[in-house]
């Protein structure tokens, strides 16, 4: 039936297709609902194409398996559920100061702790930023289609592999469970980036020397480099220091990373935020409620528009600043009870008034209720 | 424009697998689809809901809003969802299951034994779903046969094919043929 890259796929399988289709070979993970349909690819899946899965016996082996696999040069992923990324805070802090590149997909679910397992929230916002101790640097996509599931999956790989750190894709349990039309580009289309490789000497490899990218050089374990790794504060050779120039040098060039590439790591997806009065913000799922009712009231002649987060971190505060100075309000719908209307807020300094919809009922946030809020500022 | 069909019943009748078929078929004709589904527990035995949007255009919002059809095959089903189906939409409800059709401005109300008729000439009520989308078909016009055809057969197992065509083409006969009686809104159906 047609063109065999043209698919009917659930998000869950666009994800781990868009994952094979970045180069993934390694995955190590325990199944979650709703995440649960990407370990069981994955494991279909990998074997076919080289690859290796593992099912692990918690979260916290999951996350350490594929740090693992990645030392070894091989590109890896999880993918989980809220209680499940909770659980692999410590070790994703560990994979950003030893600069190891990962990437995690949390498919979320409704509530704190076991919450509601079947039902959808977009309550891990913050966690993706701030779940893991002490400054470090996120980055973090949000998709709201099954074509977003594949897409978005290979981009992390890519962010993940140039600027060595942890990605987290975040999902839902809508998003994760959505079929639709998938259209599976090849690896030339999707642009495979590969780490940057050391390739010195091993006698001259200093693995913190970097260039003005902040990124440095990775070895992988096993190369002739002999790579040591380390979750202490390290400089140089790349072990432990606690002189206070290198501390301190060590701890900022993390975020430099990200800061540095803000401009490239932002994206964004905008509908007449030109011209709005009333600027509707969102990210994932939440936005198609959101692009449905923004659309409809442009069409009835209102000043409406519609931003959506494809990168959730970094957080376009730009982006947000240059829209405050022309609209008077921003709608934040979100099914959490108002974290991404944090950051708006913050961004926007007091120009324009932000208000939030939130819907934390595991029902997928309504057209209607968005709705009800964005008549009242038109 | 955008057309939402929504299939409702219970776990068990094959309406998360009507629903894929349907959003296969209208995506090979050329059409943007989303299909949805009831998940968890409650698809094990319990209620059962499969949503599928077709469109022309990109769909933004990936729900049903307000049915432009509603396939119900429980009681519970019917009375969830009969209100939230468009004026000018169309009902088709199950009358084996079916035996009160609740008060509303649904303009074609189509009321129809289909798991009887199942057990009847397939001796197996899981043949159902699939008459009903032979008439879904038909009625609603709203994807060609031919590509329901295709995405049905390309869904179920081999050795259950045949079978599964000749009930699609049931479906399919029993609405050309009239066979399919409209029911109205508000009325007890005498129960059996």
């Amino acid at each position: 039936m047609g063109d065999a890259r043209v698919q009917l796929l659930q998000g869950n399988e666009a994800c781990a297709e868009g994952a094979l289709a970045a180069g993934c070979r390694f995955y190590g993970g325990y199944p979650i609902t709703p995440s649960s349909e990407i370990a069981e690819i994955m494991a279909f899946r990998l074997p076919q194409e080289g690859g290796k899965f593992v099912q692990m016996e918690d979260e916290i082996g999951s996350i350490a398996s594929i740090i693992g696999a990645s030392m070894a040069g091989v590109k890896a992923f999880t993918a989980t559920s809220g209680p499940g990324y909770s659980l692999m805070m410590e070790n994703i802090g560990y994979a950003c100061v030893t600069e190891i590149p990962i990437v995690i997909v949390n498919v979320m679910r409704c509530g704190p702790s076991t919450g509601q397992p079947t039902a959808t929230g977009q309550g891990d916002l913050m966690q993706a930023r701030w779940g893991t101790h002490s400054d470090h640097p996120a980055i973090t996509l949000a998709a709201a289609s099954g074509q977003e599931m594949y897409d978005l999956t290979a981009k992390a790989f890519n962010l993940s592999e140039k600027f060595r750190m942890p990605v987290t894709m975040l999902s839902d349990a809508v998003v994760g469970h959505i079929r639709e039309r998938v259209v599976l580009h090849s690896p030339d289309e999707i642009g495979i980036v590969q780490r940057k490789l050391a390739d010195e000497s091993a006698d001259e490899y200093v693995p913190m020397d970097v260039d003005d990218s902040h990124i440095p050089a990775l070895a992988n374990l096993g190369s002739k480099h002999h790579p040591y790794y380390t979750g202490l504060v390290h400089s140089g050779k790349g072990f432990f220091t606690s002189k206070p120039e290198e501390v301190e040098y060590f701890i900022r060039r993390l975020s430099l990373k990200v800061e540095k590439h803000k401009d490239e790591l932002i994206d964004v997806e905008e509908l007449g935020t030109d011209d709005c009065e009333v600027c509707l913000v969102s990210f994932g799922v939440s936005g198609r409620a959101a692009i449905n009712i923004a659309q409809r009231m442009r069409d009835a002649g209102k000043k409406v528009g519609h931003l959506r987060l494809k990168t959730v971190w970094p957080f376009p505060d730009e982006v947000i600043k240059s829209i405050a100075a022309k609209c008077h309000t921003f709608v934040v719908p979100e099914m959490n009870l108002g974290q991404l209307k944090l950051e708006v807020e913050r961004a926007a300094c007091g120009e324009a008034k932000v208000i939030g919809v939130n819907n934390i009922s595991g029902s997928m946030i309504t057209t209607h209720e968005i709705y009800d809020v964005v008549k009242e500022f038109v | 424009m955008r057309y939402e069909i929504r299939l409702s019943g219970m776990g068990g009748q094959g309406l998360l697998l009507a629903g894929i078929i349907v959003a296969e078929a209208a995506m090979a004709q050329g059409k943007n689809v989303v299909q949805t589904a009831s998940y968890g527990p409650e698809s094990r035995g319990g209620a059962s809901r499969s949503e599928v949007i077709i469109s022309e255009k990109a769909i933004d919002y990936p729900a049903v809003i307000e049915a432009d059809y509603l396939l119900a095959m429980t009681q519970e089903a019917t009375d969830k969802f009969f209100h939230e189906v468009k004026p000018h939409g169309i009902a088709l409800l199950d009358s084996t299951w079916v035996k009160e059709i609740p008060a509303g401005n649904v303009e074609s109300t189509y009321y129809f034994p289909l798991t009887e008729t199942a057990i009847e000439k397939f001796e197996k009520a899981i043949f159902a779903n699939i008459i009903g989308l032979g008439i879904i078909c038909e009625s609603s016009k709203i994807v060609e046969p031919d590509y329901l055809i295709a995405a049905l057969l390309d869904r179920v197992p081999k050795r259950y094919k045949e079978m599964n065509q000749v009930a699609f083409e049931t479906g399919i006969e029993l609405f050309t043929n009239g066979k399919i009686p409209k029911g109205v809104a508000g009325q007890a159906v005498e129960t059996v």
